[in-house]
C-alpha cells in the first residue's frame, strides 16, 4: 500500500536526531512535526524570521504579529528568538539548518529539483524554496512517486522550470525512500506491501534496485 | 521637525514628495507587519507607474493588493505572489511586470543596498531561470550568481514603538523584512503603534537605529490576518 500523507511525515520524522534545526515546508512536510520521536528535541525554523515554532494558538493566544511561512497563526515555543529576513536567509544559506524537508513537483538522477512553477498554470513564486535547496547539505523531498495518471516523477531530467540544480540526495514519496548519486536513483527502502516492480514501474529515471531492499518499519 | 525629531503629523506629509515611476520597498511578510496606513495613502494620491518591492502583493482588498485596481504598480519584485485574483489578471495580461526573486536573495538585495554594497554571489538560483543573463562563477568549486543590490526612492516599514528619534522596534514575526527596508530607501517613512520619548528605549534593544528613518508617523493598525489556524482550549500540552 502506498503510504498515506501521514506516513510520508512519519518517515521523515525517523531521520530526526536530538539537537536538530529544522526546517519544514508548506504540505505534508508541515506534518513531520507532529511525528518528533520521543525522547528527541528539535526546534522548527520558520524563515520569516522565528526559530523555535511552537504549535497553533488557543483562540485566545492567537497574535496578528506571530505567523509561520505559510502565513498561518503559531506560538513559539519556550526558547525561541525571532530575527529578520536577512538574518533567516543567512542561517539557511550558511548552512546552519541541520535538516530541510520540502515537497517537489519533479527530482531527477541528477539531483535537480523542479517544486515552483507550471508555466501557463502555476506561477506564485518560489518563496524562499531556492534558498532552502540552495543551502543545506541535508534535505529530504517528500511527493508522491508518480501522478494519479502514472506519470512518474522521478525523471532522467526535470522537465519543469528548476528550484535548484544537483542539490537533492534524499527522496521519499508514498512508495519509496530513495537515494540520489552518481546520476541515478538508488532504492533505499519501498512502503509496505509496495513491490519492487511497481516502483521500477513508476520510476522513469534509471533505479538501482539492491538484492535486499527492506520494508519501511513505523 | 527640529534636530532628530522625526515625527511628521499627518499621513500625506510622511508620504510627500512621492511620484509616479518611482521605486518603493515595502516591509512585510503575508499580511504580517505591513505598513498598511502608508500603503492606503499611496492609493489616496493615486500615484502611478510604481516599481514596488516586497516579499508579496497582499491580497484583493488589504496590503499593496489594493494599488493593482487602479494600476497603480507598474512592476513587482517579489518572491511569492498570487493570493488575490486581480494580481494574476493583471500579470497574466502582461499589464504587470513580475519579477520572481528567491526570498533569501530579495532580502539581502535590499540589506546590501542599505548598507552600500553594489551586487553580491549566492548560491540561490544557479541553474533555475533566476540565473539567466546572470553573470556566473565559482568559489571553491561550487557555483554562484551575482545578484544586484536594491534602492528605494522611498521605504515604507511597519515598526511596534519608536522613540521620537526614529530608532525602532519591531515585534515578533511582524519584524521580517522592515528593518531591511528600513535601510535601503532614499527616503524611509516609518509607521508605528507607539511613539515615546528619546531615552525610553534601551539602546541595546534598538533594531533600527534612527539614522536610517526620515520620517516617523504614529497609527492604528487593522494587523489583518491571512490564515487563522487555532488549537482547542482544552489541549494544554506544551508541544
Amino acid at each position: 500500500m502506498a503510504l498515506s500523507r501521514e506516513q510520508i511525515a512519519q518517515r521523515v520524522a525517523q531521520e530526526l536526531q536530538d539537537g536538530y534545526y529544522v526546517n519544514l515546508g508548506i504540505g505534508i512536510p508541515t506534518l513531520v512535526a507532529n511525528f518528533v520521536p520521543e525522547g528527541i528535541e528539535v526546534m522548527l525554523q520558520s524563515e520569516n524570521g522565528l526559530l523555535g515554532m511552537g504549535q497553533f494558538p488557543t483562540e485566545e493566544e492567537i497574535d496578528a504579529d506571530l505567523i509561520n511561512a505559510g502565513k498561518q497563526t503559531v506560538t513559539m515555543a519556550t526558547g525561541a528568538s525571532i530575527f529578520d529576513s536577512a538574518e533567516s536567509f543567512a542561517m539557511i544559506r550558511g548552512g546552519h539548518v541541520d535538516l530541510t524537508v520540502l515537497g517537489a513537483f519533479e527530482v531527477d538522477v541528477n539531483g535537480n529539483i523542479a517544486s515552483y512553477m507550471i508555466p501557463g498554470k502555476l506561477i506564485k513564486g518560489m518563496g524562499g524554496a531556492m534558498d532552502l535547496v540552495a543551502g543545506a547539505d541535508n534535505i529530504i523531498v517528500t511527493m508522491t512517486h508518480a501522478s494519479k495518471h502514472g506519470v512518474s516523477k522521478l525523471l532522467t531530467r526535470c522537465t519543469l522550470p528548476l528550484t535548484g540544480k544537483g542539490c537533492i540526495k534524499k527522496v521519499l514519496t508514498d512508495l519509496a525512500f530513495i537515494e540520489i548519486k552518481d546520476g541515478k536513483f538508488h532504492l533505499l527502502e519501498r512502503a509496505p506491501g509496495v513491490s519492487i516492480d511497481e516502483i521500477v514501474k513508476l520510476t522513469e529515471g534509471e533505479l538501482v534496485v539492491p538484492e535486499h531492499v527492506p520494508e519501511m518499519t513505523f | 521637525m527640529a534636530g532628530f525629531d522625526k515625527v511628521v503629523s499627518s499621513y500625506e506629509e510622511a508620504m510627500a514628495g512621492l511620484e509616479d515611476n518611482m521605486t518603493v520597498i515595502a516591509g512585510g511578510f503575508g499580511l504580517c507587519g505591513i505598513p498598511e496606513n502608508l500603503i492606503a495613502e499611496i492609493k489616496r494620491k493615486g500615484t502611478k507607474g510604481l516599481t514596488l518591492v516586497s516579499n508579496n502583493c497582499g491580497v484583493d482588498d488589504f496590503g499593496l493588493g489594493i494599488l493593482l485596481p487602479d494600476r497603480q504598480i507598474k512592476k513587482i519584485i517579489a518572491s511569492y505572489v498570487g493570493e488575490n485574483a486581480e494580481f494574476e489578471r493583471q500579470m497574466m495580461s502582461g499589464e504587470l511586470e513580475v519579477e520572481l526573486t528567491p526570498q533569501g536573495t530579495l532580502a539581502e538585495k535590499m540589506r546590501a543596498g542599505g548598507a552600500g554594497i553594489p551586487a553580491f554571489y549566492t548560491a540561490t538560483g544557479y541553474g533555475t531561470p533566476v540565473a539567466e543573463g546572470k553573470e556566473e562563477r565559482q568559489f571553491n568549486g561550487r557555483n554562484y550568481i551575482l545578484e544586484e543590490a536594491i534602492t528605494g526612492d522611498f521605504a515604507i516599514v511597519k515598526a511596534w514603538k519608536a522613540d521620537r528619534y526614529g530608532n525602532l522596534v519591531y515585534r515578533k514575526t511582524a519584524r521580517n523584512f522592515n528593518p531591511l527596508a528600513a535601510t535601503a530607501g532614499k527616503i524611509t517613512v516609518v509607521e508605528v503603534e507607539e511613539i515615546v520619548e528619546p531615552g525610553e528605549l534601551d539602546p541595546d534593544q534598538i533594531h533600527t537605529p534612527g539614522i536610517y528613518v526620515d520620517r516617523l508617523i504614529l497609527g492604528t493598525f487593522e494587523k489583518r490576518i491571512e490564515q487563522r489556524t487555532t488549537r482547542p482550549t482544552s489541549d494544554n500540552a506544551d508541544k
